[in-house]
């Protein structure tokens, strides 16, 4: 049997919770024994029943008369299972509201036709449209209170359309009711006999079920990487469209690439071969490639946009207030990263729609326009694309505290060698010899140690001392000066041509790192910006990036290791190792079953 | 299988699986009833067969005999880390429930529970309550924080959207996550025959006309009149009911349950 998810929404007293109980007693949908156990605490308490107090469950909201936190409720009604949340309407709470309207497919938002169209009457509608609920009906409440006046009932409408409209809304009707008194919830309230169109029972029904994602391009976040047995599982719920056995999967943004050999699943017969969105699943892979959780696969022909900035609305719920240049962490489907909000292009007033003064913080509340930048590349869709991967909530310490839609992707300044090194890598010719055969051979797999610094601060000195000991313990370790590519590789190249010397380097560093080796780089001629290129150009392969000193000094962003002052090279060399094996490049010993950040 | 009961199976599973990657210290609730042993199938679900945390189970010792063997045969069948919590002070002063309800709930129960967290250090307790059961359960978030003394703060819930859960939190309080909250008692019968669960018999009347609807100590839970002996009957039977599936639970009488709830009951 089919089932909604239904959010009531509106001002605060416009009688949400009333409607929600009415609509419960009329249809008998309560419990024996419910509504006479409600009439008979009311009366011992000496107040009178309301049918608010049949889901205000906590003895402060029954005793403040207030909806404090959203309650789910179900409903079943002429062959369709209803789940029907209320939402509190209160200000302070409106964070209660959103997680109640996240879930829901469609909204009753209610109006009070005595008090009309209140602040939160249009902050709730427009939470509603950033949430990406398309199906809203009006209810316009307490007509009883206005003489079940029709003029009053028209210009409520006219005004709250028009507000729609800004938000590019088109509600699907205004029902004129009286909770209170039942008239239009579940029968014809004959005391307006000017309105024949349906009731609020009518209406539920009247809302459609949301289609199916799954002719929609495919989008499949990783969850999780399982190994509790022999199989290596991705886990994770597929977003929109369909994996079938035998695709090819492009993961972004590390770009690698595999075919669908098995879909997991516990007690299912006979074993599935496609999964579809919506569906949390399990694949493995016909080859083991590094990937962990927060990358995205898709197929080949429909690659969803990676980039490090994108602008977007975002509506605010945190204790503090949202502030520019301040660290948060940002989390996109499964995927955590730090950032910064770069740029606050205007506070959005949800009264009439209009930019605000600018400001460098987001109140509680409000709701803003906005630049974010990561601090790694992140895979996302616009929200107009893709609602999954369209939206993102970010963590103040410990809590969610906002969320927002992607608007559009802001190009950065790798975008270009990104572009670059995701053609060349979705469409790179591979051999049997995966990457984990090599690190297994190997003991250990491929990296890039980037030694960073002046000139005359030892670099040279520790890459030899490091490729020597590397290699002395049976590492497949190459020293790779820029220089050497110079008089070869860029002999056609001017002194001048920095972008493409810094491409070329990188291109070759991936190269030979394909082939699973170590390769310890120091680049004099490169200045930081380049290091950055070269990270892109590589990525997703570690880099380690040690910096080398004469005094104290700040090291460029990012850097693992840094060393100032006199060396003790050895010293230093044995710390770039422990630093290896940290980061899981190094198997502990060689000949021992190597445990690789990539084989969980 | 119903495309409604596998949307519900489907959420539940991210549900497990989110918290399985956020949580070091994890642990599940298992009091061998329907929601819990219902859970404890979308976890091998979730995890290709296997559960990879342990289970606790609080024992009040007054527990239905049969609920004690069903446990151990489960255990052993599914190679389950099994974790058993009792608060063995107050059973040693004595604590029943003719000391009234809400105290022996919250002594052997509660703190039962508490005691077991803060000894073993979970930071993580996956659990099978449902919104459907009672008011205050309606309320609740999949992942639900409580505070140092495993106190429930509804008034500062923290917002839950697009699947993005609460799962960092200050050092010495913990989360509690629901992942069947969004199901009814209905859908859990359901499952049950689409799954083919083996589930305790204490729900099937066995001749004698009357069956557990919901599963506690054996002084406060009451059997109800029926004479469902499958799961098929028990879904006809729910079809056409209007009582309260708590309506055998003592505990839920006036605000017990917002009470007991408030002070960190499941």
């Amino acid at each position: 049997m089919e089932h909604l998810n239904i959010v009531i929404v509106g001002h605060v007293d416009h009688g949400k919770s009333t409607l929600l109980g009415r609509l419960y007693a009329d249809t008998g949908s309560l419990p024996d024994g419910k509504l006479d156990k409600v009439r008979d605490i009311c009366r011992r308490q000496g107040k009178e029943f309301e049918y608010a107090f049949l889901f205000d469950a906590f003895l402060e909201e029954q005793e403040q008369g207030i909806t404090i936190d959203t309650a789910r409720t179900f409903f079943k009604w002429e062959g369709r299972h209803y789940i029907i949340i209320d939402a509190p309407g209160h200000k302070e709470f409106l964070k209660n509201m959103v997680s109640g309207a996240a879930r829901a497919e469609a909204a009753l938002l209610v109006i009070d036709a005595h008090e009309g169209v209140k602040e939160q009457s249009k902050k709730h509608g427009y939470l509603l449209s950033l949430l990406g609920i398309r199906q809203v009906a009006v209810i316009v409440n307490k007509m009883d209170l206005v003489g079940y006046r029709q003029d009053v009932f028209e210009a409520i409408e006219k005004e709250y359309r028009a507000f729609l409209a800004l938000l590019k809304v088109t509600p699907e009707r205004f029902v004129p009711v009286s909770a209170k008194l039942g008239a239009n919830i579940a029968r014809q309230g004959e005391e307006m006999p000017w309105y024949t169109g349906p009731t609020v029972l009518e209406t539920l029904g009247l809302f459609r079920k949301e289609a199916s994602q799954e002719r929609q391009p495919l989008r499949f976040p990783v969850q999780d990487v399982y190994k509790f047995d022999a199989r290596r599982i991705i886990a994770g719920r597929i977003a929109t469209g369909k994996v079938r056995v035998g695709d090819r999967l492009v993961f972004s943004p590390s770009n690698k690439s595999a075919m669908i050999k098995t879909i997991e699943a516990f007690n299912v017969e006979p074993v599935p071969t496609e999964a579809t969105a919506g569906q949390s699943t399990g694949i493995t892979l016909d080859e083991q490639i590094f990937i962990m959780r927060g990358e995205i696969a898709s197929h080949e022909d429909s690659v969803p946009l990676v980039s490090t900035a994108f602008r977007c609305n975002l509506f605010w719920m945190g204790r503090r207030p949202l502030e520019a240049g301040k660290k948060y962490l940002l989390r996109l489907a499964t995927r955590e990263v730090e950032c910064e909000i770069v740029a606050l292009h205007r506070i959005i007033d949800t009264m009439d729609l209009a930019a605000r003064e600018t400001k460098t913080s987001v109140g509680r509340n409000e709701v803003a326009e906005l630049t974010i930048r990561t601090k790694a590349p992140i895979t996302f869709d616009l929200y107009s694309d893709f609602e999954a991967t369209g939206r993102f909530v970010l963590v103040d310490q410990y809590d969610v505290s906002g969320g927002g839609i992607v608007t559009e992707v802001v190009k950065d300044e790798h975008t270009v060698l990104r572009e670059e090194a995701r053609r060349r890598d979705i469409a790179w010719v591979k051999g049997d010899v995966g990457a984990e055969d090599r690190a297994r051979h190997f003991g250990h797999r491929d990296a890039l140690v980037l030694i960073t610094g002046k000139r005359h601060t030892g670099k040279s000195m520790l890459a030899r001392q490091l490729e020597v000991r590397l290699v002395a313990d049976g590492r497949h370790a190459y020293l790779l000066d820029g220089a050497n590519l110079r008089r070869g590789l860029d002999a056609d190249l001017a002194e001048e041509d920095t972008g493409e010397i810094v491409r070329r380097f990188g291109e070759v560093a991936r190269l030979l790192m394909d082939t699973g080796l170590i390769v310890i780089s120091t680049t004099n001629a490169f200045a930081g910006a380049d290091h950055q290129a070269i990270r892109t150009l590589v990525h997703p392969t570690p880099v380690i990036t040690v910096h080398m000193s004469k005094s104290e000094e700040a090291p460029p962003p990012d850097t693992d290791l840094v060393f100032a002052g006199p060396k003790d090279f050895e010293a230093i060399a044995d710390q770039v190792i422990e630093e290896l094996k940290r980061r899981g490049v190094l198997a502990q010993a060689i000949g021992a079953k190597p445990q690789f950040h990539y084989s969980i | 299988m119903d495309s409604h009961l596998r949307q519900l199976e489907d959420q539940s599973v991210y549900i497990l699986r989110e918290a399985y990657k956020h949580f070091d210290h994890l642990a599940m609730l298992w009091s061998m009833g329907k929601d819990s042993t219902v859970l404890l199938w979308l976890v091998r679900k979730a995890f290709f067969g296997h559960v990879p945390f342990p289970l606790i189970h609080i024992d009040t010792s007054y527990k239905i005999p049969a609920m004690i063997e069903y446990r151990d045969r489960i255990a052993r069948e599914w190679r389950l880390n099994l974790v058993i919590g009792m608060n063995t002070e107050a059973l040693a002063q004595g604590m029943n429930h003719t000391m009234g309800r809400v105290t022996c709930c919250t002594a052997l129960k509660t703190n039962g529970m508490k005691n077991l967290i803060a000894a073993k250090g979970y930071t993580g307790i996956i659990l099978g309550v449902r919104a459907d059961e009672e008011g205050t359960r309606a309320k609740e978030r999949y992942f639900s924080p409580r505070d140092k003394h495993g106190d429930w703060d509804f008034r500062e819930q923290p917002p839950e959207l697009w699947d993005q859960f609460k799962t960092t939190f200050p050092e010495g309080t913990h989360i509690r996550i629901h992942p069947l909250l969004d199901w009814t008692e209905i859908n859990i019968w359901e499952y049950i025959r689409a799954e083919n669960i083996p589930i305790i018999d204490l729900y099937f009347d066995k001749g004698d006309g009357t069956r557990y609807r919901s599963l506690g100590c054996a002084p406060c839970t009451i059997p109800i009149k029926s004479t469902a002996k499958t799961v098929d009957e028990i879904i006809e039977e729910l079809r056409s009911t209007t009582v309260a599936e708590r309506s055998g639970r003592a505990q839920d009488e006036g605000r017990g349950m917002e009470l007991l709830r408030k002070d960190g009951y499941m």
